[in-house]
């Protein structure tokens, strides 16, 4: 039986502190009773009433479309991004390259939404385009940020990876294009599918980037929520925000669950290796050294 | 042109990989920041879009007029120094509250078994993907005066009159922490993982205790973990909108309700430039800290 430090307590604390608030959400967006905080029974009757809300289901199609292109331009951009600053040692400009990818991260996102809106205000005095602003302008926003955190991902991946591998090919004559795309691209292809899915959970999230550069008639789920919830805790709101959080969980899920077995399946791979490597070792080359000895 | 010669002006595919993702992020992330900058210096109007240009171009001269109004208008009203001031107030102590219920529980995750890790990583990781918007929403419903706290407590009978919590600093704390939490465990657990737990052992060997083992190695060790998890919550805490706006009230000062407000509700969009501006150049240290920091872990050389 392990004993129970400080830290183990601390860990369940902080965990059952992250989850109840979302638990608790979630069971009262199957009470029956209008008021918030009485319960009134089981019933599914806010979920029911949210299909008949035709400009909430647009939002919802609106950002589902936003975070699908993200996720995409999302992770060539961060995986082109992080190939950059793992494999590229010197070239003119890196760190303010790396400063660029790493500082969305950080950035208040105030200032990047106010940012994004007056260039795309200025681009359009300059050059006429983006006309008007509306899913364009949202998903060059969160394709800049997601990018960022898909670059961090794989990244840490491409640190893992085996050089040889690469240098193998490379030896053998392949073009390095076709390296990347042969080679580096189907192994850390886990770590390209989590980001992706990150990316599409962010965009899906966003409201302040949102916010600033959207249109006039392109709301996106987010801010439909935010106006709502600005108005105070209603039944209503407490069902969409389960149908993300369970949105948002399942991708979670499987961005692990992809990430994990890869990794699983690779690492018995290796053993594998090692062990048959091991055992030839063992039984040729081993003797004469203990001869000689 | 032969073939050869045009091959000289495209870009070869080194220039192209390295190109793509830098030209993207100078024109929608660096470049940005210099739009900020000039509209900062210029006036509010009532036109679209809602401010004077800079430069003006009459009789062969051009002029540019730098207007530092809105700069002195920001000092001469003290709302916005407290908002400043608020702001980093609220980003310190919350950074500190995240280290202090996040250094442990990363440091429990990091001690556990591998299969345990993974599961452990998985429940921290979730809820960051999952809207902020949402978890404070959730929480709007726990604190409210006739919320699930107050009723619990009136049940019980500790208190009589439901407490007033929703709209004050100490809601937005707790929402700050409980949203941000992840982002400081992550960078900690990363780092902690990486520990020679041998160098522990030796340290007991010769006689030194939990405590001193814990204060003057596992914590000086862990010193890259405690930065990146610390600025990845104190920087987007001085500029959190969503969490001062739903949780906080009228003595929540927060800057980034400030400029949102500006923004939005006053349409002044010089005004707002500055206030980014000003923010951005307090954050320029921590930043620039993270970024190092940032470099380093990412070429391996932490």
């Amino acid at each position: 039986m392990r004993r129970l430090s400080f830290s183990t307590v601390m860990l369940w604390v902080g965990l059952l502190f992250i989850y109840l608030p979302m638990v608790i959400m979630v069971v009262y967006s199957f009470n029956a009773s209008k008021l918030v905080t009485v319960w009134g029974g089981w019933s599914v009757k806010w979920y029911v009433g949210l299909l008949d809300n035709t400009q909430l289901m647009g939002s919802v199609l609106r950002s589902l479309e936003i975070a699908l292109y993200t996720a995409v331009a999302a992770v060539a951009l961060g995986t082109l991004a992080a190939f950059v600053l793992t494999r590229v040692p010197r070239f003119k400009g890196r760190t303010l390259f790396g400063g660029l990818v790493t500082a969305p991260l950080v950035m208040p996102e105030v200032i990047t939404g106010l940012s994004l809106l007056l260039l795309f205000v200025a681009m359009a005095q300059l050059i006429g385009w983006p006309a008007e602003r509306g899913v364009m302008t949202i998903w060059i926003a969160h394709t800049t940020f997601c990018s960022a955190y898909v670059a961090v991902v794989v990244s840490a991946r491409l640190r893992e990876l085996d050089l040889s591998i690469e240098e193998a090919a490379m030896d053998l004559g392949a073009k390095p294009w076709k390296v990347f795309f042969l080679i580096t691209i189907p192994m850390i292809a886990p770590s390209l599918a989590a980001g992706g899915m990150m990316s599409f959970a962010l965009s899906l999230d966003d409201l302040v980037l949102a916010s600033f550069v959207s249109g006039p008639g392109s709301t996106t789920l987010p801010m439909e929520v935010f106006s709502a919830v600005r108005l105070g805790v209603k039944p209503e709101i407490n069902a969409i925000a389960s149908l993300i959080l369970l949105t948002v969980s399942i991708f979670t899920f499987f961005a692990w669950f992809f990430a994990h077995r890869a990794e699983e399946r690779r690492k018995r791979a290796i053993q594998q290796a090692m062990e048959s490597m091991a055992e030839e070792v063992t039984s040729s080359k081993w003797k004469p050294a203990q001869a000689a000895a | 042109m032969r073939p050869g010669k045009l091959k000289r002006y495209l870009p070869n595919g080194r220039q192209a990989v390295i190109g793509v993702p830098f030209v993207w992020l100078f024109l929608f992330f660096l470049l940005p920041f210099f739009i900020v900058l000039k509209i900062s210096f210029a006036e509010a109007d009532v036109a679209i879009p809602p401010y004077t240009d800079i430069y003006s171009w009459a009789d062969n001269q051009l002029q540019i007029v730098l207007n530092l109004g809105n700069y002195i208008f920001l000092t001469e009203d003290e709302l916005y120094l407290s908002a400043y001031l608020g702001s980093l107030k609220i980003a310190f102590i919350s950074t500190l509250l995240c280290l202090l219920l996040g250094y442990p529980m990363a440091y429990a995750i990091a001690r556990s078994s591998k299969e345990a890790q993974t599961v452990f990583l998985l429940l921290i990781m979730m809820p960051t993907w999952t809207a902020i918007l949402i978890r404070v929403y959730a929480w709007m419903g726990i604190l409210s005066n006739n919320g699930l706290l107050n009723g619990f407590l009136q049940m019980l009978g500790v208190i009589d009159e439901p407490l007033q919590i929703l709209n004050t600093n100490l809601a937005v704390y707790i929402g700050i922490v409980y949203s941000y939490l992840p982002f400081m465990v992550l960078p900690l657990y990363a780092n902690l993982v990486k520990h020679d737990m041998s160098l522990l052992e030796a340290a007991s060997d010769l006689g030194s205790s939990n405590f001193n083992n814990f204060w003057k190695i596992t914590v000086p060790l862990s010193k890259n973990g405690i930065i990146a998890g610390s600025m990845l919550v104190f920087i987007p805490v001085v500029g959190e909108f969503v969490i001062p706006e739903l949780l906080g009230g009228p003595e929540t000062l927060m800057i980034g309700k400030v400029l949102w407000q500006e923004f939005f509700n006053n349409r002044d969009w010089p005004v707002a430039s500055a206030l980014a501006v000003i923010m951005l150049a307090i954050l320029m240290g921590p930043i620039i800290w993270f970024n190092r920091n940032q470099a380093k872990e990412m070429e391996g050389r932490a």
